[in-house]
């Protein structure tokens, strides 16, 4: 059941289970509970918004999805088998997921970064890495392949020697999700996907989720750009102070005044042009 | 020094020279520094190297003499000589003037030593002073050269025009293609310079003439890496690989032949032993990011190991493997070592698995003391060690007795420097091969950012352990020829820290005086680790002060490394929070410039 799908088979296979399902997600940090009985479902093919003000305790509940984070309390499934608790099994198990605050490696070449994203999808070890066995070559120059695919996909094709660290900003965005596609995943998880980037970036990142919607990976995303998630998304989750507040479609949520007061009442900065704001 | 090619007014010299002036009084100096050369310095031949003949420079004048030759050829090539314009492809002024300055300290070093050790000024001849006054001619001379490129604003304090000075612009692009077979050859030129560069070294006595030959050394590398010829060759290199190797490989084989006794055989053994025990280092400290403090104990395994096994009359087990299989139990119990060591302790992180390695260490070489036979089972010896090993012998050919290869003499350390070349070979496939795979590129991204590398599925402890895995059987396997080197294998050869290398403090130092994760840094930051302690053994116990003050230095002025890695900068701390968000902190980019070159990067990584 865990065996993923390839991003590139557009068709999956007949779920009888949602794609993702967290039941009754509770984190505390000692006395400071962050996400307290979250349940979110995401299905193959939705792109799902996750918003709420800051310190609402999104990225949390995408720790404790992703295994950074084991939850004090509730459990996580992919495709209808529980999750394992180490972040590692949980990307071979086709979950993955960009960072809030970019963490490439910096040192690497954007080519690189794509590879080590591959690192769970290939399987050959130091033996065949050093006795350059036919089998090695064959992945390396199959993954290398795959990669240069990815930065195609992403427009970052013409920099594939650079280090990631000399990358603009929207660029390292991209690269971020570059990476995580490469590991195939069959759930795409996004951390403010377009914090910092201007609106010419932010409406390709958007088609970018599209497109990649369409190969056949779901999307979970966290933004703070409204006109962003309410245009992108196919349901809403909104959080308030670890706890969901509502769930629904764009125009649902947009129309709830509960979800209005949540976030005009800590922060009035919701406009695009400032998505993260400061800590309220 | 970043190089800022903006240009703006009129770039001037660091004395008010006139250009041409400047550029005559340089050739002119240097040439006249040559000739003096062939005069005599001194009247007696106290002073080693006998500098005494005429027409015939020896010792420190030949120094000298490749100082000025090497000046005099930069600052033909940086006045536009026909035919010489190839040397000079970046810098012109910076390498002239870095190769003048090594010329003037070398020969002022050597009329000083001459003065000190021969008890007066007295002791210079004519020759000498007109030595020091011609090189001393051809540094003012290259201290008037205009600076290579203008900067903006012009420096002010004196400090910035010398960086300018010092600083090379960037490299034009070749004027034209050299033909296949002359690139083949400047390779082998290049590297049979080289090979010639490090025998003299190797060769010059102990004391005053070793720092001669460093100071020059010291100043011409970075002169040849100013002009960028050194760009060139690597370039050369990478475009032929094949031939590079070999190259490098004759080079390699050829130092033991161009030695009639043992002596520097021996020196040339231990440096290569030493080099592929930092390389084994450098997988775990440079690629995977693991701070070792222990990581001697490796090597120690491999010797113990080889040494219980090699026929030993005072070895415990009576064992004589033939050497393939003692230099595979000597890898085998490295490896068996380091998962021991690494399986419960590489879950800490930085600091912690540092101290506990260095715990570990000391643990090996305390153990070893104390299996002697009174204060545990009978052993290692204890103190007194496994003495006696028997030299190799690999199908009847004996490693300690003297052969003629090809008619050509080779004394018994050759025997043993030239099978180490051939675990340095075997060592350097490893790490290149390790480096450059899916392996190797998920020790880089935990070294980077652990968490990072976990979220894209990488098992870090996993990953860890088999860095440490490899780089402790890389350590066995030298161990194993370091035991029939030394002949004895005692607790005290495998120390955290002491003045001779090898010992853990030192492998750490030659990797990141070298260049961490890079191939050659520590091959070359061990060939000087090794040397300089083995020449400078008259300065005793200020040895490890001066090692320390030049660690301090290095450091300071260079932090990458001699061979830098392209990726510089290696954190050994990571923040030890997954994607928390950082009140202090804010990701960039909202407020600061999205294309700034450092950007977000830059700031998340400093934190914490
Ligand atoms: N490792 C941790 N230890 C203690 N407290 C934490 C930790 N991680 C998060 N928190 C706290 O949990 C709360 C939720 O933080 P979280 O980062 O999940 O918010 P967020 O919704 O992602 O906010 P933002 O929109 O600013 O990114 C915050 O009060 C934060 O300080
Ligand atoms: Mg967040």
């Amino acid at each position: 059941m865990t065996t993923p799908t390839p991003t590139t088979n557009p068709t999956p296979p007949p779920a009888t289970h949602p794609l993702l399902q967290a039941t009754d997600v509770t984190m505390r940090f000692g006395g400071l509970t962050a996400v307290q009985g979250v349940d979110l479902t995401v299905h193959t093919g939705e792109i799902v918004g996750l918003i709420g003000p800051n310190g609402a305790g999104k990225t949390t509940f995408f720790n404790c999805l992703t295994g950074l984070y084991t939850p004090t309390e509730g459990t996580v499934a992919y495709r209808g088998t529980r999750l394992s608790r180490k972040p590692h099994l949980v990307t071979q198990a086709g979950i993955a997921r960009t960072f809030q605050n970019i963490r490439l490696f910096a040192n690497m070449t954007v080519l690189e970064n794509v590879l080590v994203g591959r690192h769970t999808r290939t399987k050959e070890g130091l033996w065949s890495a050093l006795l350059r066995t036919p089998a090695f070559t064959r992945a390396e120059h199959h993954s290398t392949q795959r990669a240069l695919e990815l930065l195609d996909f992403t427009g970052l094709a013409p920099k594939s020697d650079h280090l990631a660290r000399n990358l603009p900003y929207g660029e390292q965005r991209k690269l971020e999700i570059a990476r995580a596609l490469a590991s195939e995943p069959g759930l795409l998880l996004l951390d403010e996907p377009t914090a910092g980037m201007n609106p010419q970036e932010t409406r390709a990142t958007q088609d970018l989720v599209h497109a990649i919607r369409d190969h056949g990976t779901a999307v979970l995303v966290i933004e703070h750009d409204m006109r962003f998630i309410f245009s992108l998304c196919d349901r809403i989750a909104v959080l308030v102070q670890g706890r969901k507040l509502t769930e629904g479609t764009p125009r649902t949520v947009q129309a709830d005044d509960r979800v209005i007061a949540a976030y005009l009442g800590t922060t009035d900065d919701t406009t695009p042009g400032d998505p993260t704001g400061d800590t309220p | 020094m970043i190089a800022m090619t903006t240009t703006t007014a009129q770039p001037k010299g660091l004395l008010p020279l006139p250009a041409r002036t400047a550029h005559l009084t340089t050739i002119t100096g240097a040439l006249a520094t040559a000739a003096a050369t062939g005069l005599a310095w001194t009247w007696t031949s106290d002073f080693p190297g006998d500098l005494t003949y005429y027409g015939s420079p020896a010792g420190l004048q030949l120094v000298t003499l490749t100082g000025a030759l090497l000046t005099l050829l930069l600052a033909a090539s940086a006045h536009g000589l026909p035919g010489l314009r190839w040397l000079t492809p970046a810098g012109r002024t910076a390498p002239t003037l870095l190769a003048a300055l090594g010329t003037f300290a070398t020969t002022a070093f050597t009329l000083t030593a001459i003065a000190i050790q021969l008890g007066g000024l007295v002791n210079l001849e004519p020759g000498g002073y007109l030595a020091g006054a011609t090189a001393l001619l051809t540094l003012i001379g290259a201290l008037g050269l205009p600076p290579d490129h203008s900067t903006d604003p012009t420096p002010t304090t004196p400090r910035q025009r010398l960086t300018a000075a010092l600083t090379a612009g960037p490299p034009r692009p070749a004027t034209r293609q050299l033909p296949t077979w002359a690139e083949h050859l400047t390779i082998a030129a290049a590297f049979a310079a080289a090979l010639l560069a490090f025998t003299y070294g190797i060769d010059t006595d102990d004391g005053a003439p070793f720092i001669g030959y460093l100071l020059l050394v010291a100043l011409a590398v970075p002169a040849l890496h100013r002009a960028g010829l050194l760009a060139r060759l690597t370039a050369l290199t990478h475009r032929h690989r094949g031939t590079a190797l070999a190259a490098a490989f004759l080079a390699a084989t050829a130092f033991p032949f161009t030695q009639d006794t043992d002596q520097y055989t021996l020196i040339g053994a231990n440096i290569l032993i030493f080099a592929t025990v930092a390389l084994g280092l450098n997988v775990v400290v440079g690629l995977a990011g693991l701070l070792d403090l222990g990581y001697v104990a490796f090597l120690g395994v491999g010797a113990y190991a080889a040494a219980l096994v090699s026929g030993s009359p005072e070895s415990a087990l009576g064992l004589h493997f033939p050497f393939w299989a003692a230099l595979l139990t000597g890898a085998a119990a490295s490896l068996a070592f380091g998962v021991l060591i690494g399986a419960p302790t590489l879950r800490l992180r930085g600091d912690y698995l540092a101290i506990v390695t260095l715990g570990f260490g000391e643990i090996f070489r305390i153990a070893m003391l104390n299996l002697n036979g009174t204060t545990g089972p009978d052993i290692t010896n204890g103190a007194m060690g496994i003495p006696n090993i028997p030299n190799l012998e690999i199908l009847g050919f004996n490693f300690g007795e003297p052969h003629h290869i090809l008619g050509i003499p080779l004394a018994p350390y050759g025997n043993y420097y030239l099978l180490m070349i051939l675990v340095t070979a075997l060592v350097v496939l490893v790490f290149r091969r390790a480096a450059a795979s899916r392996i190797g590129r998920a020790w880089i991204a935990i070294r980077e950012d652990e968490t990072a590398a976990v979220a894209m599925g990488i098992n870090s402890f996993r990953l860890r352990l088999l860095a440490f895995a490899l780089g402790a059987a890389l350590a066995g396997l030298a161990g194993t020829v370091h035991a029939h080197v030394v002949t004895t294998a005692t607790p005290e050869q495998f120390q955290f820290a002491g003045p001779q290398p090898p010992n853990s403090a030192f492998l750490l130092a030659a990797v990141i005086l070298g260049g961490m994760g890079t191939l050659s840094g520590p091959l070359v930051g061990a060939a000087l680790l090794f040397l300089i302690p083995a020449k400078l053994d008259f300065l005793q116990d200020y040895q490890l002060l001066l090692f320390g003050i030049a660690l301090v230095l290095l450091m300071r002025l260079r932090p990458e490394g001699l061979i830098p890695d392209r990726r510089k900068r290696l954190e050994f701390h990571d923040t030890d929070r997954p994607d928390t968000p950082d009140p202090g902190n804010p990701p960039t980019g909202l407020n600061g410039n999205p294309t700034d070159p450092t950007g977000p990067l830059g700031t998340a990584q400093a934190k914490g």
